[in-house]
Order: C-alpha cells, then sequence, then structure tokens
C-alpha cells in the first residue's frame, strides 16, 4: 500500500535504549524545576521558549505554583530516549503519580535537602517500590544555604533503607548534579522489557480532552507493536477505533508512525469521551489481539463531596456542560443532580480532596465563566436503619431521621504526620481533637518525629491541615489513604432561619461537637443575616431538639437622610441595584438572605 | 394628549380609577398630596403656582401627553457653590476648601451658564431658586447677588441661600434681602460644644446663636436650621438639648431639617467605624426629634423635614413632586424635558469649558417610562403625600410601616425610618398590565 511507504522506516527503537522514568517527590521539593534542567539541557525545547515550570501548561498550574495534571515528555540522552514523567506532590493526586509508575521502570525520588523526609517523599516511594521500581534519590536544593544534605542522606538511610553512596546532591535550579542524575537514570534504571513480535498490548496511563482532536491518551507499549495506521480494540470496554495519530511529545507533539515495546506516547482515535479511554485500558490490535489485557487500575473514588449551585439560577445549563466538559479531563470528579430548598437546582459533585475540589471549581468558574456557590465539603457515609437496610449518603441533608437510625458508619484515614520533634504535643493534641487514634510513632531522625494516625476523613476535610500547619509554624507534612470505614456517634446539625430548616447549612458532626458547631455557625449566621423588619430567630438543632439560639433584631433604620436633586439619580439607582439585588436574595422563611450570606457562611465553613 | 395618557404607566395606570385631581392628564403620581396644598399646608404662595397644576402640568404627566408645559408651571433653579473654609470629615459633596481664588470666574460662569439656559434652553421663569453648596455664604455677596440677578425668576418666587453661622452676619443678610434672596438655610448642625467639635465644625455655640438671632431678625419670609443627629460622642441627652436651644429662642427656626449622619464611602468618617452611628440609636433620636417638634407645631414635610405652617422649602418641594429645574455650576444635577443631566465635578473644569463656549454637562441619563414612574412614587413616598395605595403590595412585611387613608398610602413614623425598605415594595408595571397593580397589592 502507497499509504505504508511513508512510514516504511527501521525497526522499532530496541527496548535497551529506552528508560522510563517518573520523578516523584514531596510538594514543592522541585520536580517540576527538575524538570525544566532536563528539557534544557537534553535541548528538547527551544532556549527561547523556554519558561519555569515548562510542563505545567494550566493557567491554574502556573498561578498556584503547583502541578496538577502529570506530564510525560521524550528527551535524548547519551544515545538513550528518555521517557520522564513529572508528577504532581500533592496527596489529592496521589493516582497520578500511581498511574504514572504503572508506565514506568525506574523513579527520582526527589528530597529537599533543608526539609529532609516529608510526608509524601514517604508514600511516593512506598508507592515505587510497590511498583517494583528501580528508585534513583536525589537531594535538591542544595544550593540552599538550610540544605543539610548529610543530615538526609542518613533519614534515607533509616527510613527507607536507601543506599547512603547511591543518593545524587543536584540543584534543580542551578542545573549542578543533573546531568550526573541523567547519567544514573541511564545506568541504574533499568530498560524496559517486551517483545515486538507478541501481539500489541499498550496501557492508557492517563487521558485527556482536546477540543479539536477528541481524546488523546497517554499510552505505554508493554508488548508488540503500536503503527498509526492500525485499528485498535480497547480491550476492557470493548469498542475498536481506526487510529488518527501516534506520536511522543517532544514535549511537542510529534507524530510517529510506531511505538515499540517499552515506548510511552500519545495516540488518538477520534474518541469524543474520555469514558471510553480511562487510565488503564489495555489497547491492542484489533486483527491480532493479545489474549488478555494488562492489569489496569480504576479511576479513584471521590471522597470528598460537596453541592455546587450556579449563583445565578440560569447557569444551571451552563454548569451542566461545563462539567461534562471538565470530566473529559479529569475522570475523577463525579457530579448528580440535586436541589436544595436554599440554593435552587444544582449538581452534588465528588472530590478526591479539597484541593481537588477547590481547583475544579475554579476552573468550572474561570473557564466557563460561572459564579459558583458551593456547600461545606461532606464525606460519604454509610447509615444502618433499625430494619437493617443500609443507606448511603454524601449530602447531610439526606440523613436519616435518628428514630430510625440503628448507626452511621463514616471513612476513615490512615494519616502519616512528620513533625519536628518540638511540636509532638501540639500535633497529638490536634489529632486527638479530631477524633485520631494514634497506630504508629517512629523517630525518623532525632528531630524528628513520624505519626501514623486512624482517623476520621470528615475531621481531616474541616480545616486540619490549616491547624496543623499554623500549630507546628509550616513545619508538618501531611499524608493519608482511605482506610475502611468505622461507626461513630454521628448526628446532623440542622439550622434553621426563621423556624424554617436551610438544608445548605446542615452538617454531619459527632455528638459531642454538635453544641459548639451549632452555637459557631448560629452566631456566623446572626452576622450574615441582614436585619430584616422583623425579628429573626436563628436556631441549630439536633433532631428536633434547638442546640442554640441567635436573634437577628429587627431593622430600625435604612432611610438615606438626604434626597434633593443631585440625590435623586443617585437614590433611583440604589433602589434599582436593590431591586435587582432582590433577585439574588433567597427567601426562605420571609427572611431574605442575600447569596453572599450564604457564600460568606459556607466559607468560613471549611 | 397622547393616546396611552389614560392607560399608560404615568396616567392612569397607577392612579387608575381613582378621581384625579382634574389635572389635563389626569396623572397624580405623585400630585395627590401637593395639589391639594397639603404639603404646604395652605400656604398659598404668593402668585405661585396653584394646586393642580402640579399634577397636570407635572413633568411625568406632561411628557407623556406630549403636552408643552403648561403656564405658570413650577420651575426650579438651583446654584452649586462648591467653596468651603475647611472639609467636614463626614462630607462627600463637591466641594474644594483650596479654590477661593476662582469664586470670580465661577460667579461669571454661573451668570454665562444661566444666559446660555435662558437663550438656548428658553428656561421658563423660577417659582424657586436654591443656592446650596459647599458654603454659598462663602461667596462675596456681590457675587451673589450677580447669580442671582441673572436667574429670571417669577413674581414672588422663593430664593434659599445655605448659610454657615459663621456667616450670618446682619450685613450679608440685609444685602441678601436687598438682592431677592427670601430665605436662609443656616447649617447650626448642633448646639453643643463637643458634638460640633466631633462634626468637625468650626463654629462655637454662642456664634451660632448670635447668627439664629441675626437671621430671625433680618426679616426674611421664611428660614430653616439644618441639625445632624449622631455625631461621635453625641448622647441622646445632647440631642434633646440640641433640639430644646432651638425651640428656646425667642423666635425659633420656622423649618428645621433633621438629618441622620451618613456615612459617605471615601470620606474620613468613613475610615474611622468608631466614629459610625449606630441605626438604633439614629431610630431612637429620630423618633425623638419627631416627637418635639410634633409637640411645638412642626409638621414633618418630608423624611428629614420639619415645617411650622406656611413654611415649607418649596424647592425642596420641587424635587419630592419630580419637578424640573436647572442646575448651575459645578456638580449641579439638572431636570428638564424627560432628561436628568449633571455637570462636572470640578469647579476648575466649570469655570473652563464655560468660558470656552462649551457646555458644561459631564453625563446625563434618559429615563425609560418605568424609571420615570418609579422615581416619582419613591419621591413621593417621602412626603406626607405618600403614593396611591395600590402602588404598595399588602404584604406582612409593610405591617406598621405604612397606613392607608384615602386611597393613599403614607409612611407612618416607623416607616419613615424604613423609607428604603418600603420603597424597595413599590409596584410600578401595574399600570401597564391595566389593573396589574390591583391585582398585585391584594395577592
Ligand atoms: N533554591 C532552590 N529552589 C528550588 C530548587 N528546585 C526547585 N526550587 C523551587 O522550589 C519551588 C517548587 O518547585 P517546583 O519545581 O514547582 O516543585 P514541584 O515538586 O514540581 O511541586 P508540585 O508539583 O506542586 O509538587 C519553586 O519555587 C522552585 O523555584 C533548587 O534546586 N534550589
Ligand atoms: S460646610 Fe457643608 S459642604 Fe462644606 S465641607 Fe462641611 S458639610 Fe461639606
Ligand atoms: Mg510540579
Amino acid at each position: 500500500m502507497p499509504g505504508r511507504c511513508r512510514y516504511a522506516q527501521p525497526a522499532v527503537l530496541p527496548t535497551d535504549r529506552i528508560r522510563n522514568f517518573s520523578i516523584i517527590s514531596h510538594v514543592d521539593h522541585g520536580k517540576s524545576t527538575l524538570s525544566d534542567r532536563i528539557l534544557e539541557l537534553t535541548k528538547a525545547v527551544d532556549p527561547r521558549l523556554m519558561r519555569e515550570q515548562y510542563l505545567d501548561s494550566m493557567d491554574i498550574e502556573r498561578e498556584r505554583g503547583i502541578t496538577i495534571k502529570a506530564q510525560n515528555v521524550r528527551v535524548h540522552w547519551a544515545d538513550h530516549v528518555l521517557h520522564l514523567i513529572d508528577t504532581p506532590g500533592h496527596v489529592d493526586f496521589a493516582y497520578e503519580v500511581s498511574r504514572s509508575l504503572a508506565a514506568c521502570e525506574g523513579a527520582v525520588l526527589l528530597v529537599d535537602a533543608s526539609q529532609g523526609i516529608q510526608a509524601q517523599t514517604l508514600a511516593t516511594c512506598y508507592q515505587a517500590l510497590e511498583h517494583d521500581l528501580e528508585i534513583v534519590a536525589a537531594l535538591n536544593k542544595i544550593d540552599l544555604p538550610a540544605a543539610d544534605p548529610d543530615r538526609c542522606v542518613d533519614e534515607l538511610e533509616r527510613v527507607l533503607g536507601l543506599e547512603g553512596d547511591g543518593v545524587l546532591r543536584i540543584s534543580a535550579k542551578t542545573g549542578e548534579g543533573v546531568a550526573g542524575l541523567l547519567d544514573a537514570v541511564v545506568a541504574r534504571v533499568p530498560p524496559p522489557t517486551g517483545d515486538a513480535a507478541e501481539p500489541l498490548r499498550a496501557l492508557i496511563f492517563d487521558s485527556s480532552y482536546d477540543q479539536y482532536r477528541g481524546v488523546v491518551s497517554s499510552i505505554r507499549v508493554v508488548s508488540g507493536v503500536l503503527r498509526s495506521s492500525a485499528r485498535v480494540r480497547f480491550m476492557q470496554v470493548g469498542a475498536a477505533h481506526d487510529l488518527e495519530e501516534i506520536g511522543v511529545r517532544a514535549p511537542a507533539p510529534t507524530p510517529v508512525a510506531e511505538l515499540g515495546p517499552g515506548e510511552v506516547g500519545y495516540l488518538i482515535a477520534g474518541i469524543k469521551d474520555v469514558g471510553q479511554a480511562r487510565s488503564g485500558e489495555t489497547v491492542t490490535d484489533a486483527i491480532r489481539p493479545a489474549p488478555a489485557p494488562l492489569a489496569g487500575y480504576r479511576d479513584p473514588k471521590p471522597m470528598v463531596f460537596c453541592g455546587l449551585y450556579p449563583i445565578d439560577g440560569d447557569q444551571l445549563t451552563e454548569l451542566r456542560e461545563a462539567l461534562e466538559k471538565l470530566r473529559l479531563n479529569d475522570s475523577s470528579v463525579t457530579f448528580e443532580p440535586e436541589s436544595s430548598g436554599a440554593l435552587g437546582f444544582g449538581f452534588r459533585c465528588g472530590f478526591l480532596g479539597l484541593l481537588h475540589m477547590e481547583i475544579v471549581r475554579e476552573r468550572l468558574e474561570r473557564e466557563f465563566d460561572l459564579s459558583l456557590i458551593a456547600t461545606a465539603p461532606s464525606v460519604a457515609y454509610c447509615a444502618t436503619l433499625t430494619d437493617g437496610t443500609e443507606v448511603r449518603f454524601d449530602n447531610p441533608s439526606q440523613m436519616p431521621e435518628p428514630s430510625r437510625l440503628d448507626h452511621v458508619d463514616e471513612p476513615m484515614l490512615r494519616a502519616t504526620v512528620i513533625v519536628p520533634s518540638e511540636y509532638t504535643g501540639t500535633t497529638m493534641d490536634l489529632c486527638q481533637s479530631r477524633r485520631g487514634e494514634l497506630e504508629r510513632m517512629e523517630y525518623l531522625s532525632p528531630e524528628r518525629l513520624e505519626l501514623v494516625y486512624r482517623i476520621p476523613l470528615a475531621e481531616v476535610v474541616v480545616d486540619f491541615f490549616d491547624q496543623l500547619k499554623s500549630r507546628t509554624k509550616g513545619y508538618a507534612s501531611l499524608d493519608y489513604e482511605p482506610a475502611g470505614s468505622a461507626t461513630a456517634n454521628l448526628v446532623k446539625v440542622d439550622l434553621l432561619i426563621n423556624h424554617v430548616p436551610v438544608d445548605a447549612f446542615s452538617t454531619v458532626v459527632h455528638r459531642n461537637a454538635a453544641d459548639a458547631y451549632g452555637r459557631r455557625m448560629a452566631e456566623k449566621l446572626r452576622e450574615l443575616i441582614p436585619r430584616q423588619l422583623f425579628d429573626v430567630p436563628i436556631q441549630a438543632a439536633v433532631g428536633g431538639r434547638v442546640i442554640a439560639r441567635e436573634t437577628v433584631k429587627a431593622k430600625r433604620k435604612d432611610v438615606l437622610a438626604k434626597c434633593y436633586g443631585g440625590d435623586i439619580t443617585r437614590k433611583r439607582k440604589l433602589l434599582e441595584r436593590q431591586k435587582e439585588g432582590k433577585k439574588r436574595m433567597k427567601s426562605i422563611g420571609r427572611v431574605e438572605v442575600p447569596q453572599e450570606a450564604f457564600i460568606s457562611a459556607l466559607r468560613m465553613e471549611d | 394628549m397622547a393616546p396611552d395618557a389614560g392607560g399608560g404607566p404615568f396616567g392612569g395606570g397607577l392612579s387608575g380609577g381613582e378621581p384625579s385631581g382634574g389635572g389635563p392628564c389626569g396623572g397624580e403620581l405623585f400630585g395627590g398630596g401637593l395639589s391639594g396644598g397639603g404639603l404646604s399646608g395652605g400656604e398659598p404662595s404668593g402668585g405661585g403656582p396653584a394646586g393642580g397644576e402640579l399634577s397636570g402640568g407635572g413633568p411625568a404627566g406632561g411628557e407623556l401627553s406630549g403636552g408643552g408645559p403648561a403656564g405658570g408651571e413650577l420651575f426650579g433653579v438651583y446654584v452649586h457653590v462648591p467653596f468651603c473654609r475647611s472639609r467636614c470629615d463626614y462630607c462627600a459633596f463637591a466641594t474644594y476648601t483650596d479654590r477661593d481664588h476662582l469664586m470670580a470666574a465661577y460667579a461669571a460662569a454661573c451668570v454665562a451658564e444661566l444666559r446660555r439656559a435662558v437663550d438656548t434652553e428658553g428656561i421658563p421663569e423660577a417659582t424657586s431658586v436654591f443656592f446650596g453648596g459647599g458654603t454659598p455664604s462663602r461667596l462675596p455677596d456681590d457675587l451673589l447677588a450677580a447669580i442671582l440677578d441673572a436667574v429670571p425668576r417669577a413674581p414672588g418666587a422663593e430664593v434659599t441661600v445655605e448659610c454657615n453661622p459663621e456667616d450670618a452676619e446682619p450685613i450679608r443678610l440685609a444685602r441678601y434681602r436687598a438682592a431677592g434672596v427670601t430665605r436662609v438655610s443656616l447649617g447650626a448642625q448642633s448646639t453643643v460644644p463637643h458634638v460640633l467639635h466631633g462634626l468637625g465644625r468650626r463654629h462655637t455655640p454662642g456664634a451660632l446663636m448670635a447668627a439664629v438671632a441675626a437671621v430671625a431678625a433680618a426679616g426674611l419670609a421664611s428660614w430653616s436650621v439644618d441639625v445632624i443627629m449622631g455625631g461621635a460622642g453625641e448622647s441622646d441627652a445632647d440631642w434633646e438639648r440640641s433640639l430644646q436651644d432651638l425651640l428656646a429662642l425667642a423666635e425659633p427656626p420656622p423649618h428645621v431639617s433633621a438629618y441622620a449622619l451618613t456615612v459617605e464611602p471615601g470620606t474620613p468618617l468613613a475610615a474611622d467605624p468608631r466614629r459610625h452611628p449606630d441605626e438604633d440609636v439614629l431610630a431612637r433620636r429620630y423618633e425623638r426629634a419627631d416627637d418635639v417638634l410634633g409637640s411645638a407645631g412642626y409638621a414633618w414635610e418630608e423624611i428629614s423635614n420639619w415645617a411650622l405652617p406656611g413654611h415649607g422649602c418649596r424647592h425642596n418641594q420641587l424635587y419630592w413632586a419630580r419637578g424640573e429645574y436647572r442646575g448651575i455650576g459645578s456638580a449641579a444635577h439638572s431636570h428638564r424635558g424627560g432628561r436628568r443631566w449633571w455637570n462636572v465635578r470640578t469647579p476648575d473644569r466649570y469655570v473652563r469649558l464655560i468660558s470656552s463656549g462649551r457646555p458644561a454637562e459631564a453625563a446625563g441619563e434618559v429615563l425609560a417610562p418605568a424609571q420615570q414612574a418609579l422615581e416619582a412614587l419613591a419621591l413621593s413616598l417621602r412626603t406626607p403625600a405618600g403614593v396611591p395605595s395600590r402602588a404598595l403590595p399588602d404584604v406582612p412585611e409593610l405591617a406598621g410601616l405604612i397606613e392607608r387613608v384615602g386611597g393613599r398610602a403614607v409612611l407612618t413614623r416607623r416607616g419613615r425610618l424604613l423609607a428604603d425598605a418600603v420603597t424597595a415594595h413599590l409596584v410600578v408595571g401595574g399600570g401597564m398590565a391595566g389593573g396589574g397593580v390591583a391585582g398585585g397589592g391584594h395577592r
């Protein structure tokens, strides 16, 4: 076929010339900066186009200076092809790290030499070890005066059992030691294995949606050869597609004719729905399929939920479309319609964590031009009723009546906190006040301690990290993973405005915390609800029993003193704004509550 | 008459079916009180406009019906004087303390703007003139007289000058009177030294009493005193004393404006929350003022104004009736022919524009019929004339805030303090739907 001739090129890249590795570390230890140096050193990016954290391409990543999405890129070094994946450090995106690791034989573990081992250093390193990867450890930021590489090497040896001699010392900022790091990767990371003669098996480890091209999937060929002209079959979903393009990111997308075993690249097959090309999917040849798919993995389950409502009710359809589009790029977001007496119609959305929730919301507002109001974050509970049936709910207002309840289970976490030892007491106090149970406590070094708690997710969702940071002057680091569920004495606190419950404010809390929570919220609402023409009672209640009460006193005076020639226009505009503002008010039990009051109350919650 | 005069948003709409005052258009949007003479308390101002005219030829009705100005219509001229000795720290007015050197040029520009308004706009004779500020009494008397001379006035026109106590000297007042001024509005603010100090006012209570005496003796047709409630450090007793001091005078002021201190954004006062008046305190002081003045024979003519019979300020009543007026000078607002506009804010720019033959207008707006109607209702609501009963729905929130009497809804005293909340309930659109107001009203 003439079409094929174009690609009649030399045989596939020999696997022993390939090295695949992820860069992993705790948040901010310098992964993206190291990637920059590698891009420069290997001349992958035109120096004129180079910018800091080159691979952080989303606006929101650049503004916040964090990586949200893993990025892979192919570079050439010392006669070898290196595929590196820059991963995010934040715990919410741990699944990105795990997916990336599944496409590699090695991992560069970075440790900020001025901070030493932190919670995600451990978590990501353990993940890499689970995947049986070769770990190339490197102390970064050795240019910093506060860097203490010797202490860090000690920690790495003691805690992670790494060979001290093999720990490199680099500065991703100055570039010092980066060439040596690449040499070490070539020398120490094993080449991929895989037979080009076998039937094709390629792992999709990430998919994103491109407005023009549809779904673009990152793949790692495990065996066989992926050819650009092939018809492929996605084994899990059982669908066949004609390929439109395959290529590598260098980092600019560069089409290629074929990808052999061990190679990392992307494929485009005119798919319009990322759901059809999920991470963990196995791609095989439609004509000569592999007998069995690769061990895949599933999308992570959302851990944190909240209601998202358009401030302007007319934007409901737009919000739905935005969520659908956003899900194309981020399949870990879930959503389903929900309605609230206070907020109208919106969606119950699930997220991987608080940061993820914040980011999704910000992207919705920014990329889709929406104004949203979010209810307080909640977790997914499981209630067992007296008749034995189980009810799952992640919206507190749906918690069954106490009279029908036998017990409620809540999701638990295993949380790892690393702190300088002088903050041990205050950290333990915090964890205990959040119903944490100490499971393990270990010295990483004489000065630093690792504490492992089993703790309810719901307690971590409410400002736990902020508290931890502020109580330890920012020195503590936190990592966690799901750890089953546990029965707890939980109650639903309702807030009533003028005797009408406001579902958006209902919260599930531990019975012991209910009174304090109720008082706090009632007080907040008293401050936030503008005075009305009559006294407005605000109550917090648990199952009909009032636990706190406040009153918004009736308004006595609102009128502008003067109204002469020049005031008339101003007054009329004020009145028009006021009438317009009324539309943005929700009327609850005859009380007009501005959206802003909801927003502030809900904001102060987290 | 325009075809929609009967059922249009202005004409029959709101007053729909009510026996209107007999004016040509039947519109009695705001007319009720004024045309009946209720506001001016039966004061038949010397040869001035008689009742019926306002409701008939009033701007709203007039425009819609397309009729030209009826003869003898009310018309106001406002002259802004943007000069003050020092700036009171609650003040957000367009006034300046460092531009006195502009006074002569400014007065000349005002005269020029007036001439132009007469020649090119054909403004009618003014039935009221008002010099406001700023501090008009800071303007040399001859300059003020020159401006006034340039205002075409109807016989018996009311001419008011706002005056700071320190300027109210007998000689100046005599000159004012000779120039045609009929009314002085004295910015007393308080008679209590520490309250005056807290407001950043310079005059002493002694000077104030002397000024009051001078004004009372000046032989003016009427005069008025402004007081402010809610200044920092003012106690209930201080407020009581200010009121009693005024009423205890040999000749008490026939008109009192009692303003609640308003925190205007951008003022030094706004930046100091500790000095912001408490709304409950203001409400209490207001009620006290209303009690004290009421029992002394003053009737409320607008939310912040009380007058003895026959001493209402006609110029202000014109504003509240949504009448027409021409504003002269920097930052002055005008309302004519269905348009509101305002001049540039600074005297410098004003003088520059006028003296180079250009208009001083900064911006303006043409109001849609619904906006006009809402404005008319909102203004009238602030007066004892109230609004047609159907302009306010029968909702529990308004209980105790309005009183429905003779087809009109009028603010109660509690309602006067909450006039903005009541205003937000005004229904304008009803007239267009023909009876919609009534429908809304009885929901
Ligand atoms: N002094 C110094 N600063 C560095 C070095 N490497 C990175 N940084 C700085 O550390 C901060 C974090 O760097 P990033 O490269 O964004 O870290 P990251 O690990 O990619 O962060 P996440 O993706 O959010 O986990 C930035 O301000 C970098 O400039 C280094 O070698 N020396
Ligand atoms: S005298 Fe009047 S206009 Fe002048 S600064 Fe004081 S309050 Fe403002
Ligand atoms: Mg990064």
